[in-house]
């Protein structure tokens, strides 16, 4: 294959306390491709994400981006280089609306007597062209996001993540919330969203989600990785064994 | 949102308000002479400290800390300044300029006084209860030291009479004075001279405008209702959260340095115990203007109702001469009033999610 690895990680390790989570993990993300990162509870995969995005300093290893080491521990500053992340627990200020969950910690503001005052109306607006982008229906954008539903609320998770040109996004459980519709939905801007050329990486549980749209399988098991598959050369069942005992089919 | 239930939210969120409405009607009824020009003025005068402190209080609640030290900061920022201010002046130096340098000197101190509070809170991770009550009890030694233990007096009178200036001077028909009591007034008409607007109140709502602006609307406010609402979360989406938080307690204890300043141009003195009262007092006006403990929530407009009310209650109590004493129990009770109300929203909130 000569396809481009745009992150790769290299013995990536996380402990916590005695607790191995992530252990010594080699991978390449492909370029342009959507990747699965499936595994049992507690497999580590989120841990494994949140050592990319910044939320998580690693314990030992490196993530390259682009050829180049990521900053470690610095969400903003990986957020910066193109690389968004819809977290399992959606990362929203339950406090705050939806406008400015989307843009927080990158407000737009303008100019008023020296003044960078927050441009409200633009905030707005933006949040509903994205919003109604994803065809979810919000009652009011400036309800506090503490009283919308649970698919909502993962739609303005899904919905921050995409409004902001990434190159890469990372989707943890993206449509665990959603309802059938909504989650075929988001399966269709997975697609339209690789047809423009950015990478996705998707943990998910849903095998038949995975083998609809993905390209490569990758499995954790115990912290480790142990299979890296095409789609083309794998099958459900040889996914499921490594998922289940960490080996793969003789 | 049907009206009634909007109407509803607005009295929990500003109670206060209609509080001091009813508290402003009831000293009218039964205190005679309470409702005139002069009087209203002295509410403001007597909020003005609690509203500085307050106002730097309500950033840091909204992050979800509390700073306990701002009385005793206030303490000693008067002492520093007095301090400075009577010894530059006894070696010669103009009063405008010790005036100047113990302004300076003392918001100094202040900001000395929050970067430990910041520090300790933000990248220490001590709990904001104890870091601040550690520099409660450093700031008071510290003051004591400074000054003695005494007031501290001697400055040039003109720090008094400038702490007690008003805009306008007027007796109708006589004259219209800017900034100064006209020469030769006689003294039977001094007390029939009209005295509009004093110039500490002016300064502090000045201030107070322009904190609201910073809060209400610019990316400095959001971040810090964001690191209230979910200090992890605020992280994830790039805000830097603990330089934030030191810039928090920063402006807490400048605003701490402010009260301390603006005290010792209204008495013309310093003193370690200028403040004393005014932990109490700073997070009675936050709590009572609606912010939550938890965090999240709040904003400047109800911490200056909250201090309108307790400047409101010091004044009433003396025109029907009630002991000022009261006002504690009043002020302690209205507290609790407040967290109850809020706690009540709260499990509220928990049940519309
Ligand atoms: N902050 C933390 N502190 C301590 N242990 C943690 C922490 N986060 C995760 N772990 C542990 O690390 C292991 C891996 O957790 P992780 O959340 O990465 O699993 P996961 O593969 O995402 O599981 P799931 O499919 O249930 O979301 C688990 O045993 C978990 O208990
Ligand atoms: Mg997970």
């Amino acid at each position: 294959m000569d396809d481009k690895a745009i992150i790769a990680t290299k013995e990536l390790t996380k402990r916590f306390g005695g607790l191995t989570a992530v252990d010594a993990v080699d991978l390449d993300i492909q370029e342009g491709k959507i990747t699965a990162i499936v595994g049992g509870n507690g497999a580590g995969k989120s841990t494994f994400i949140k050592m990319i995005s910044g939320v998580y300093q690693p314990t030992s290893g490196q993530v390259f981006y682009d050829g180049k080491p990521l900053p470690v521990g610095d969400p903003l500053a990986v957020r910066n280089l193109g690389i968004e992340t819809i977290y399992q627990d959606l990362s929203l200020i339950e406090l705050l609306d939806v406008p400015d969950n989307i843009f927080l910690g990158r407000e737009k503001y303008r100019k008023m007597m020296g003044f960078r005052i927050l441009d409200k109306e633009f905030m707005l607006q933006e949040s509903r062209r994205i919003m109604d982008e994803l065809k979810i229906r919000i009652p009011s954008l400036s309800l506090s996001t503490g009283s919308l539903s649970g698919g909502q609320r993962q739609a303005v998770s899904i919905g921050r993540a995409i409004y902001w040109n990434a190159k890469v996004i990372i989707m943890d459980e993206p449509t665990a919330a959603l309802g059938i519709q909504e989650k075929s939905k988001v399966k269709e801007l997975i697609l339209d969203l690789k047809s423009q050329g950015v990478t996705i990486i998707v943990i998910s549980h849903e095998m038949s989600d995975v083998f609809e749209i993905c390209d490569n399988i990758v499995v954790f098991f115990q912290g480790q990785c142990v299979g890296n598959k095409e789609k083309e050369k794998t099958t459900i069942d040889e996914i499921a064994k490594l998922i289940i005992t960490g080996q793969g089919l003789n | 949102m049907s009206e009634k239930s909007s109407i509803k939210n607005f009295l929990i969120k500003r109670w206060s308000l209609v509080f001091l409405l009813i508290l402003l009607a009831f000293f009218s009824i039964f205190g005679t002479g309470f409702s005139s020009i002069a009087n209203i003025q002295d509410i403001f005068l007597a909020a003005t400290t609690t509203m500085l402190l307050g106002i730097g209080q309500t950033f840091v609640i909204i992050t979800g800390g509390i700073d306990l030290s701002v009385g005793f900061t206030m303490g000693l920022s008067s002492v520093i300044m007095a301090t400075l201010v009577r010894d530059l002046t006894a070696n010669g130096v103009l009063p405008v300029f010790s005036i100047l340098l113990g302004i300076g000197l003392s918001m100094v101190v202040g900001i000395a006084t929050g970067l430990v509070n910041g520090y300790l809170v933000a990248f220490l991770k001590v709990p904001a209860f104890i870091a601040t009550l550690g520099m409660y009890g450093v700031a008071y030694g510290l003051a004591l030291i400074r000054s003695g233990g005494f007031p501290v007096g001697n400055l040039p009178a003109i720090v008094g009479s400038l702490g007690n200036r008003y805009l306008f001077y007027i007796l109708p028909g006589e004259f219209f004075s800017l900034l100064h009591m006209p020469e030769g007034v006689e003294p039977t008409q001094l007390r029939n001279v009209m005295r509009i607007l004093p110039l500490v109140v002016i300064v502090v709502l000045i201030i107070a405008g322009l904190f609201i602006i910073i809060l209400s609307k610019t990316q400095f406010g959001k971040h810090t209702y964001a690191i209230g609402g979910d200090e992890d979360v605020a992280r994830r989406a790039g805000v830097k959260v603990k330089s934030h938080l030191m810039k928090i307690y920063v402006i807490s204890s400048l605003f701490a340095a402010m009260g301390g300043i603006s005290y010792t141009f209204r008495f013309g003195s310093g003193n370690a115990q200028a403040g004393a009262a005014q932990m109490l007092m700073a997070i009675a006006t936050v709590v009572i203007g609606g912010a939550s403990l938890y965090g999240g929530t709040g904003d400047i407009q109800g911490t200056i109702v909250g201090a309108l009310i307790i400047g409101t209650l010091q004044i009433g109590m003396v025109f029907l001469g009630v002991q000022p004493f009261y006002q504690f129990i009043v002020i302690g009770l209205i507290i609790i009033f407040g967290v109850l109300l809020d706690q009540l929203s709260q499990r509220k909130y928990l049940e519309i999610t």
